[in-house]
């Protein structure tokens, strides 16, 4: 414990290494509208095809996604593989000590990651793959350097290579195509854009309805504050 | 049916003190007639208590005080509990604006001199308010057990281990355990839900008592119960509280609830200000985060901690640093013994009372600016400078507010 106390404290005191966040590395803007129900509706299929084999959802029950257009059947057809109830939560199918094993750490539950890591690091993060074989995975990342995850995604982007300029600035890394994959770049860019708006509503399902009752709660509250001022100035009369 | 209202109100009136009461704290309690914007926060300050504690009420049914579940059930609230996402937000939301609230009101104090006689009491009291609520905000940001949660405990908790001789056993004692675990979080939950709620009421209650007592100040600082009229024996300056400042305070409330309710429904997260990114993933003890920051309004104790980085004075520089943010808000307590102005209000202090507290206040800003920052060579020496202004401000008190030049106090309310 006083280890970690002093560890603490030294913590404290010490500039920080530079996150992945904060690498450097300016972060594009992801296209969010969870309003858009067909954007989130590809988004969800992306995500149980694609990430939902090793990463959780598991805040997130299947039903939900009746609020985004589904219905029951379709979220049983189109989304549960596992066998799982509509009314179950997004369990991962890999196993938390396969995780360990094959990746090193347990792939993370994704169904806050939106509001922890935000859209635009996500959005990013998953076009910034390249080939880098000094990794076991053979993939690196731009914003995420040395990150345990392989490039999911490479399939439909490609595969993509790391190209360093060294200039007066210091290094500047950027990354070039080098084999196209199913998808050109356009498409690839909206795939990921629909997949991160899927992330960023999965992160606070009800997000549309408290912006839509907020409205509401404001307009009867300017209500009262004309209410409540005119009843203040009435008594207020004989006191000025 | 009046009739009937009378005879209920006289049977009660015989078993239980109800009309005297009434009187005697709202419909002939007597407060000045000028209070301006910065009176609302008492007020409102008692609007979020309410508010906490409702809201609290409602977490407790679905939150699970487990470190394994913990953060699934808040979740768990967030998703599948009607409304949970909204009683959550509002109890979220709710403990930043306490401190927005209690500040802006602890501000009010000290502009106006309303800790001095006869007030000294009443300020001591509110302080001690002040202390149980940053325990009740420094247990409640636990209970989601994210990584925020968990790091910026240790970072309190490991305080305590500063303290020479003592600090080690007095760590574990208030941990339960040898590191923050399953058992911190369930003693730390009891602390937020019982003990420290019913400690905030009966303070609460004794502090508007004594309130009572005295009669509140007001911006002119002078005392409205030296000039009453003869004949009523009421303060010629004073208006009852009941109607005049309970519709006012109306008002108040609902301007207060725009701003809270632009911040529930709209940027619930204040900028990763009220809700931290970093608390959005689980509690993971093994990895310590990049930076840890507190939330934002301890953020300027936290700078406060971080400032001394050298030994002095045969004391080392983490004791030092756990002395200084303990000192800087206890040093609020000796307030109305610091202050040798023979007036009250900041209207008739005079020059060097007025750059004092502006001082202050950026030094406040700065500190909690900079507490949210990860510490560069620059940070650390800005937090070291505005530490010193900060305590200068208190220390320098008896000085500068004794040969300070100030106006007379008038005898009557200027408004």
């Amino acid at each position: 414990m006083k280890k970690i106390t002093i560890a603490l404290l030294i913590l404290c005191l010490t500039p920080f290494g530079v996150s992945a966040s904060e690498s450097g590395m300016p972060l594009d803007r992801a296209p969010v509208d969870i309003t858009d129900n067909a954007s989130l509706k590809r988004g969800a299929e992306s995500f149980v095809n694609y990430c939902l084999t090793c990463h959780g959802a598991s805040y997130m029950r299947y039903n939900r996604h009746r609020d985004i257009g589904f219905t029951n059947e379709e979220i049983l057809n189109k989304l549960v593989f596992t066998g799982q109830k509509v009314g179950d939560l997004m369990q991962s199918a890999m196993r938390k000590k396969e995780g360990e094993e094959w990746f090193g750490v347990v792939p993370p539950d994704l169904s806050v990651i939106a509001r922890a890591r935000g859209a635009d690091w996500l959005y990013t993060y998953l076009r910034a793959f390249y080939r880098d074989d000094a990794t076991h995975t053979g993939w690196n990342n731009l914003v995420f350097d040395r990150v345990a995850m392989p490039h999911v995604l490479y399939q439909l982007q490609g595969e993509q290579k790391l190209i360093v300029k060294i200039s007066d600035k210091g290094e500047q890394k950027s990354l070039a195509l080098a084999k196209p994959g199913q998808l050109n770049a356009a498409d690839f860019d909206k795939f990921v854009g629909d997949l991160v708006n899927y992330l960023v509503y999965l992160g606070e399902p009800h997000a549309n309805t408290r912006k839509k009752l907020g409205i509401e709660v404001m307009i009867f509250l300017l209500g009262m504050l004309v209410l409540s001022y005119a009843l203040k100035k009435e008594y207020w009369k004989d006191i000025h | 049916m009046s009739n009937l209202f009378n005879s209920m109100i006289a049977w009660i009136d015989k078993r239980f003190p109800l009309t005297s009461n009434w009187k005697a704290h709202l419909s002939e309690y007597y407060a000045p007639k000028n209070f301006n914007f910065w009176y609302f926060f008492g007020s409102l300050a008692l609007l979020v208590l309410v508010n906490q504690l409702l809201t609290g009420i409602f977490l407790t049914m679905n939150y699970k005080p487990d470190a394994s579940q913990a953060f699934a059930s808040v979740e768990y609230i967030m998703r599948d509990v009607d409304y949970g996402w909204l009683i959550r937000y509002m109890h979220s939301t709710g403990a930043s604006m306490f401190f927005v609230v209690v500040y802006l009101h602890m501000f009010r104090g000290m502009m106006y001199g309303s800790y001095r006689k006869p007030r000294e009491l009443l300020w001591l009291i509110g302080m001690v308010i002040f202390f149980v609520l940053m325990s009740l905000a420094f247990t409640g940001y636990i209970l989601p057990w994210g990584q925020m949660s968990y790091w910026g405990a240790q970072v309190i908790v490991s305080m305590f281990g500063a303290i020479p001789s003592v600090g080690e056993i007095l760590q574990q004692w208030l941990l339960g355990d040898f590191t923050l675990s399953d058992a911190a979080l369930n003693r730390f939950f009891a602390y937020h839900v019982v003990t420290l709620p019913l400690v905030l009421l009966v303070l609460v209650f004794v502090h508007i008592l004594a309130l009572h007592e005295t009669g509140s100040n007001n911006p002119d600082g002078i005392e409205i119960k030296e000039n009453k009229n003869p004949a009523t024996g009421i303060p010629v300056d004073g208006i009852p509280f009941h109607p005049y400042y309970t519709v006012k305070d109306i008002v108040g409330v609902v301007v207060f609830l725009i701003v809270f309710c632009g911040i529930i429904f709209f940027a619930p997260e204040m900028g990763g200000y009220f809700l931290e990114y970093n608390n959005f993933i689980p509690a993971n003890t093994l990895q310590t985060p990049d930076h840890i920051a507190p939330v934002w309004y301890f953020t300027p104790y936290y700078s406060m901690l971080r400032a001394v980085t050298v030994n002095f004075l045969g004391i080392d520089a983490k004791l030092w640093g756990v002395i200084l943010m303990a000192g800087s808000v206890v040093i609020f307590c000796f307030l109305p013994w610091l202050d040798r102005s023979p007036v009250k209000s900041i209207r008739y202090k005079g020059p060097y009372f007025k750059v004092a507290l502006t001082l202050f206040v950026i030094s406040f800003f700065v500190l909690g600016w900079l507490g949210t920052k990860s510490p560069t060579p620059l940070y650390t020496l800005l937090a070291q400078i505005f530490t010193v202004i900060y305590f200068a401000f208190f220390i320098l008190m008896p000085w500068y507010s004794k040969i300070d030049k100030t106006k007379p106090e008038p005898k009557r309310l200027k408004e």
